[in-house]
């Protein structure tokens, strides 16, 4: 049975049905694999002729939503290092404020397309890459299950001023760093729609030092707050949040979530790991070749103004 | 003054127009609501005349509906450094978000290309570009790109031989407006030709509008953003939290 929606704000008629299963099959790949999934929705919505303004400002809406829970959840088992959160936040709401202005002059010159693209083939292929081999040689080294990151007990991080006593991470080291992965975090989520969780994961963990139990709920923890900052700035300068399209996403995928997280747990760590690569890869690697390929139409059309 | 200027009017007008077009349509007001499809409008009607119809050539019926109009960015990709870039931009001052002209004969045969200019009929009349950038040399391209883009959305319509005239007096078409419309009046005219020649012009309009809910999200959003994206997240983290306490409840259940 066809069911169309027209999307007051996107102003398109699109199939509740699909919307619904693509919040269902992204949230499967969410619960599976323990990420956001806003770098995979955000493109999605592109490919059904969601215009792509409407895309990152719905999609950073509909991760508020999603992570929600998630953070509710960490706080209960006090595995949120607040103090670290709250770094990585104002660095975050700098770094959203930023990439907003950004986005907005790219819109005038008709460069934003561009920009959210090519955000997208550069960090994917980075992630993904780097996600690929390590899970690789994880798989080889089968008799050590999992790869425990160490810590490094001494790097460059330990020489920067202003230092802070970060409790719950067991961590005495300058705001710095914290603060500039914050801001670069706080840019790619207003850019690119996504929550930044795979930046900020690997960040905590290889460059901060941060113990594995307390990374993803901080994450999630900055990811609400400045998420939140960003639909709060599409929408008053934008006028882009799609309320309906925000929330038939999230229906569909709090339903995909359970889901995936049941296949989740079937499967091995590093298994899931290198699927989540691929994943990403091939993501990546579609967005890369509508860069690279000459386009059926070379030709779009944009809003006038400007006179 | 003013009943001198109505005299003047109808004196001017009753010997000009030996032949009058009378129409109506289906609906005057479209309205989007959350679950609009696009609407099909009828458009009927009937030719006045007070002496025999004339024999020198035979009636033909235009029918031409005019979405509001804006104007466009038109930008074209390039190849540079590897990848695929826009680069040049035309400004198009005016183009109809909607367009469709149906006919009851082929467009440039049944009216003058200098009636056409007059009146804007055909769908390359209706879009007006004042001028490209000087470094531009073929902004015809951008106006192509303008029809051929829309044409493919369903956004403008050459319907040519779908107006029915029976008896040189009826006539009757039925136009589909996409899903995708955007807001306004939409401007409908008809108009009647005899060798070319416009003789007469009926114009009316239909009012697209979303309602109900619709109206309301977009209003809020535009006139009261701030409140506007705290609801939006207010609703989306309430919708998320709801939806993960019943499955939370189903699973304990379970």
């Amino acid at each position: 049975m066809p069911m169309q929606i027209y999307l007051p704000i996107a102003e398109v008629s699109v199939n509740a049905f699909l919307l619904l299963g693509l919040g269902g099959l992204v949230g499967i790949l969410s619960g599976m694999f323990g990420v956001g999934g806003g770098f995979l929705m955000t493109p999605l919505l592109f490919f059904i002729g969601i215009p792509p303004a409407v895309a990152v400002a719905t999609e950073a809406n509909q991760i508020v939503a999603s992570s929600f829970s998630g953070v509710l959840a960490h706080v209960k088992r006090r595995t949120v290092d607040f103090r670290m959160g709250t770094v990585l936040l104002i660095g975050g709401l700098i770094g959203a404020a930023f990439g907003v202005q950004l986005f907005n002059y790219l819109k005038s010159l008709g460069q934003v397309d561009l920009l959210v693209k090519l955000s997208y083939v550069i960090f994917l292929g980075i992630i993904g890459g780097l996600m690929f081999i390590e899970s690789l040689n994880a798989i080889r080294r089968a008799n050590k299950p999992g790869v425990v990151a160490k810590r490094k007990k001494h790097n460059w991080i330990h020489n920067l001023p202003i230092k802070m006593k970060f409790r719950t991470s067991g961590l005495y080291i300058s705001v710095i760093p914290p603060a500039l992965v914050g801001v670069f975090v706080g840019v790619l989520s207003a850019i690119m729609g996504v929550g930044g969780g795979f930046i900020m994961v690997p960040a905590m963990i290889y460059l901060l030092g941060m113990p594995t139990k307390v990374v993803v709920g901080t994450s999630l923890f900055q990811i609400i707050f400045v998420t939140a900052f960003t639909t709060l700035l599409h929408a008053t300068t934008n006028y882009t949040v799609d309320m309906a399209l925000a929330v038939l996403l999230l229906v569909g995928g709090v339903i995909g979530a359970q889901i995936g997280a049941r296949i989740g747990v079937k499967l091995k760590a590093e298994q899931l790991r290198i699927l989540l690569a691929l994943m990403v890869l091939a993501v990546c690697g579609k967005i890369a070749l509508e860069l690279l390929l000459q386009p059926s139409e070379l030709y779009s059309l944009g809003a006038g103004g400007g006179h | 003054m003013l009943l001198r200027a109505l005299f003047f009017c109808l004196a001017f007008a009753l010997p000009t127009h030996a032949e009058q077009v009378v129409a109506g349509l289906s609906q005057n007001r479209v309205a989007i609501t959350a679950n609009f499809d696009g609407s099909e409008i009828l458009i009927f009607g009937a030719v006045q005349r007070e002496t025999p119809a004339p024999t020198f050539a035979p009636l033909e019926v235009i029918v031409a509906i005019s979405g509001p109009s804006h104007a466009v960015t038109v930008r074209r990709k390039t190849h540079q450094y590897g990848i695929w870039v826009n680069t040049d931009a035309v400004e198009v001052d005016e183009a109809p978000t909607f367009y469709a002209v149906a006919t009851s004969g082929p467009l440039d045969e049944i009216l003058l290309e200098t009636e056409d200019l007059r009146h804007h009929i055909s769908v390359n009349r209706a879009i007006r570009s004042v001028g490209a950038p000087e470094e531009i040399s073929d902004s015809e391209a951008f106006t192509d790109a303008i029809i051929r883009i829309r044409m493919n959305n369903g956004l403008y319509q050459t319907l040519d031989n779908t107006v029915e005239v029976s008896e040189e007096t009826l006539f009757n078409t039925s136009i589909a407006l996409p899903a995708n419309l955007t807001e306004g009046d939409y401007t409908t005219r008809i108009f009647l030709t005899r060798g070319g020649e416009v003789i007469d012009v009926f114009e009316t309009s239909i009012d697209v509008r979303k309602v109900g809910l619709e109206r309301w999200v977009y209003n809020l959003a535009h006139e009261q953003p701030l409140i506007y994206g705290l609801l939006s997240l207010f609703i989306a983290i309430a919708a998320g939290w709801g939806a993960s306490a019943f499955f939370r409840f189903l699973n304990l259940r379970g």
